[in-house]
């Protein structure tokens, strides 16, 4: 029998960067929020105290970050007819755990979004027709537009404290940013960090060949900066411990960095970790969410009332969570009917390491998560893809993210894995070796979608979320050109040797080798409640008081890191249910 | 924690810097006879927490199973002109000790079944927990050995040692327990670089030799004033308990 919990005004389930925002936003409205988190608490010091945090043991090898798979994971399989099995070791995707989640162990890279990827199918259809779209796309616009979401993607950047260089200053292009930036209202709060040897090396060559480099923005600060909230960041010192590790430094914004501080001192608000959200509780009409149900540390239940529900958990919570609760209806990929588990969309991850002459040193052992430079060119519909015949982009960059040899040491292609022959290439290519990747978009299957495995339990005896997904030919052609683009890039930025992983036709996902965490897609944010299961306010259609952020809302897999947007998108909730929602609870859009 | 977590002892100091003798003459049943390091009551600083190589004392393997890891770490990562190699950095101490926390029971991992077969890219399908793959890893290559060669694994020349190694890697050479391609890869090999690479205080990279080695400056972490140069850097490694080399 679940004990009952104090009623609050807001339950927030998870509490990783849209938690932290969404409760720092509603409890300075005067609310009475509490936040849930499933894992432990954790904050810069001790967690992440040098040099306690900087061993590649601990957080790479052994995950000390990441989900414990034991607790609960996901099944996996590339089709409907198939068996799923479960994902039972970390490889493809990392999701967090913990106080700020999957914001702790980020890299940092921090773009927005193109304004025609928020209305795809009405952009493609204008400018190639709508038979340009392939059988099986289920492409769909997101409801929402670029310059409704600005303000928010500048009150994100400026929390972050993000380091950039802006192309496009409410239409006025500037040099040395991005060309192709969609109009920004201001400057980047912080000027871009220093280039590394990869970054230089990939943006002279990439404008030799007629590109457009520009220095990709980065949530690492480049100097000292205090954000609107008053929390104070330190500068970057690109110790080469950012993708899988907390920052020692106050550098990479994280929860912890940039809201946390402010948040804890407010006396309506509470956070409750080791407390595991089984499911949203609702009333007998099922149309009014009345609070969640959690396991707590010591394994009990407990029911915790709400007027107020918002899912702020990573997406495969999000979207299990509204599977398991029975809120909207389940997808069908033979009818495609229902929503909830609708347009499952991951990302295409090129990599290609790059070898040069040992008088030239790379050092990767220096680094920060987000610092590069990057190309547009072929991101989103920047460039003609009449004469492709495929749908989507991707940015392509030369980051120098900082990397240690028990992460892995890349090798040319052809050296032994072992022995005396293994050694010495360790030893020639270590501090030699950079990369260069393309990061690209995944557009929306019929085929590929979210439901609840069959077989499958988690820990507290739920059913694991089911993924099913595999590459399809729209997007294997296209990360055939951009594979073609890399190694063009790779030559001319003078490597000796270039080896790596280019995803092409014929290939399935392989779920073993770390590829990206930018799985989203399942709880899609629309203007159609027959393909969404979200408005534009990213309020549930079937249950207004139900709100649900996270990579989760995106209506198809954008090519950009995802952060960016998942943190606006949720500043852009937290401004309507402010301004509109809380002076008149009930659905915010009417059909 | 065990009595010598965090304290080196003068024995262990001068064991550690004498502890050169090739792993090939080294018998596993001498380093269980060694008495247990003693604690040195004067010694405060927290240093690393691991017993010289030769006085080291297997807390998971077996004697057979110890001779065979250090066997095939010599292999796999052999001393040569290019450096130490897996055994006199401690790599054999390093895996042993992993496989005494919660990773060797498979504790990260989700672990419920039904296991079932599934094509490659779905990753590890298998119920076998670390601890097991290494115990019934290392009897079956044993055992292949045994059948063809008439010598455990440990007791092969060189060459044949790494003719069975490559064999089992291609995936040429199997067993019925368990796939012995997985356990090389995933495993033996995989610890291996590992336990060669880690921090000191995990046992492995002693005198933090393979980071030397590369160039790696192990835990600086600090390097703003270096960033934009694409120059040697100049300082050599500093491991998490202070050691500089």
């Amino acid at each position: 029998m679940a004990s009952a919990g104090k009623p609050v005004d807001v339950v927030i389930v998870g509490f990783g960067w849209t938690g932290a925002i969404m409760a720092i936003e509603l409890a300075q409205a005067g609310l009475n929020v509490l936040a849930l988190e499933r894992g432990e608490d954790a904050a810069t010091v001790p967690n992440w105290a040098y040099p306690k945090v900087v061993d590649e043991i601990s957080q790479s090898a052994r995950n000390g970050l990441l989900q414990n798979l034991a607790k609960t994971t996901v099944t996996i399989r590339h089709a409907k007819n198939e068996r799923a099995v479960p994902y039972r070791q970390i490889g493809s995707f990392k999701p967090g755990t913990g106080v700020g989640g999957a914001g702790i162990h980020w890299s940092g890279v921090h773009s927005r979004v193109m304004p025609e990827e928020l209305r795809l199918r009405s952009h493609i259809t204008e400018r190639y027709g709508a038979r340009f779209i392939p059988a099986g796309m289920t492409l769909q616009d997101w409801g929402v537009s670029f310059n409704e979401l600005e303000p928010h993607f500048d009150r994100f950047e400026n929390v972050c404290g993000t380091s950039g260089k802006a192309g496009n200053i409410q239409g006025r292009k500037l040099e040395g940013g991005n060309p192709f930036e969609a109009p920004r209202s201001r400057e980047f709060p912080l000027p871009p960090l220093t280039d590394p040897p990869t970054s230089v090396l990939f943006a002279k060559a990439t404008r030799e060949l007629g590109y457009h480099p520009y220095p990709l923005p980065a949530a690492n600060a480049s100097q000292p900066y205090t954000n609107p909230y008053g929390c104070q960041l330190g500068p970057c010192n690109f110790c080469g411990f950012c993708s899988d590790y907390g920052c020692i430094n106050y550098s990479k914004a994280s929860p912890q960095t940039t809201i946390l501080p402010v948040l804890y001192r407010m006396p309506n608000f509470a956070l409750r970790t080791n407390a595991h959200v089984l499911k949203v509780n609702t009333d007998s009409t099922g149309k009014v969410a009345t609070g969640v149900t959690y396991v707590d540390a010591q394994g009990r239940e407990v029911e915790q009332p709400a007027t107020m529900v918002i899912l702020a958990a990573f997406h495969l919570h999000n979207v299990r969570l509204m599977l398991s609760s029975g809120i909207g209806k389940p997808y069908d990929p033979d009818t495609g009917t229902g929503t909830v588990g609708r347009n499952f969309c991951y990302q295409l991850l090129n990599s290609v390491n790059l070898f040069f002459d040992q008088s030239l040193y790379i050092n990767q052992f220096m680094g920060a998560g987000g610092v590069g430079q990057a190309i547009e060119d072929f991101y989103a519909d920047n460039f003609d893809h009449g004469p492709l015949g495929f749908i989507g982009g991707g940015v392509i960059w030369g980051r120098q993210t900082g990397n240690g040899p028990v992460r892995g040491i890349p090798l040319p292609s052809g050296s032994p894995t072992w022995g005396s022959g293994w050694k010495a290439a360790v030893k020639d290519n270590f501090l030699h070796s950079g990369r260069i990747e393309s990061q690209l978009s995944n557009m929306a299957y019929r085929g590929c979608f979210l439901d609840l495995d069959p077989t499958y339990r988690d820990a507290y005896g739920v059913p694991l979320l089911r993924m099913t997904l595999n590459w399809q030919d729209n997007d294997l052609r296209m990360s055939e050109f951009f594979g073609e683009r890399l190694s063009q890039i790779g030559k001319a930025m003078g490597a000796k040797s270039i080896s790596g992983r280019v995803l092409k036709r014929g290939d399935n996902w392989d779920t073993r080798p770390y590829q990206s965490t930018h799985i989203n897609g399942g709880t899609a944010m629309g203007a159609d409640p027959k393909t969404s299961v979200l408005n534009k306010y990213l309020q549930s259609w079937d249950v207004s008081n139900l709100f649900v952020l996270g990579a989760n809302v995106f209506a198809h897999g954008i090519g950009y890191n995802p952060t960016g947007l998942v943190g606006a998108l949720a500043y852009w909730a937290a401004a309507n249910i402010r301004s509109t929602y809380l002076k008149s609870p009930g659905p915010m859009v009417h059909i | 924690m065990s009595s010598n977590d965090g304290r080196t002892s003068r024995r262990d100091f001068l064991a550690s810097t004498m502890a050169l003798a090739p792993m090939a003459a080294f018998v596993p049943g001498q380093a269980a006879a060694q008495s247990p390091v003693a604690e040195d009551p004067q010694s405060s600083a927290p240093a690393p927490n691991h017993p010289a190589v030769g006085d080291y004392r297997p807390q998971f393997f077996t004697p057979a199973e110890w001779t065979f890891i250090n066997a095939a770490c010599a292999r796999l990562i052999p001393a040569d002109e290019h450096g130490p190699g897996a055994v006199e950095l401690g790599v054999p101490q390093y895996i042993d000790r992993q496989l005494g926390t919660p990773w060797a029971d498979g504790a990260i991992w989700y672990m419920q079944g039904p296991f079932v077969e599934a094509a490659p890219e779905f990753g590890y399908q298998s119920q076998l927990t670390p601890k097991q793959q290494y115990r019934l890893g290392i009897k079956a290559i044993d055992a292949l050995c045994q059948e063809r060669l008439n010598k455990p694994f440990g007791g092969l020349a060189p060459a044949q040692q790494d003719d069975v190694l490559k064999q089992i890697e291609k995936g040429s050479l199997g067993a019925p327990e368990l796939h012995l391609a997985t356990f090389f890869s995933g495993f033996l090999l995989k610890n291996v670089l590992e336990g060669f690479f880690c921090d000191p205080m995990y046992g492995g990279n002693r005198d933090m030799a393979a980071w030397k080695m590369i160039g790696y400056p192990g835990v600086r972490a600090d390097y703003r004033e270096w960033i934009g140069e694409a120059k040697p850097y100049p300082y050599g490694p500093v491991s998490i308990y202070g050691e500089r080399g």
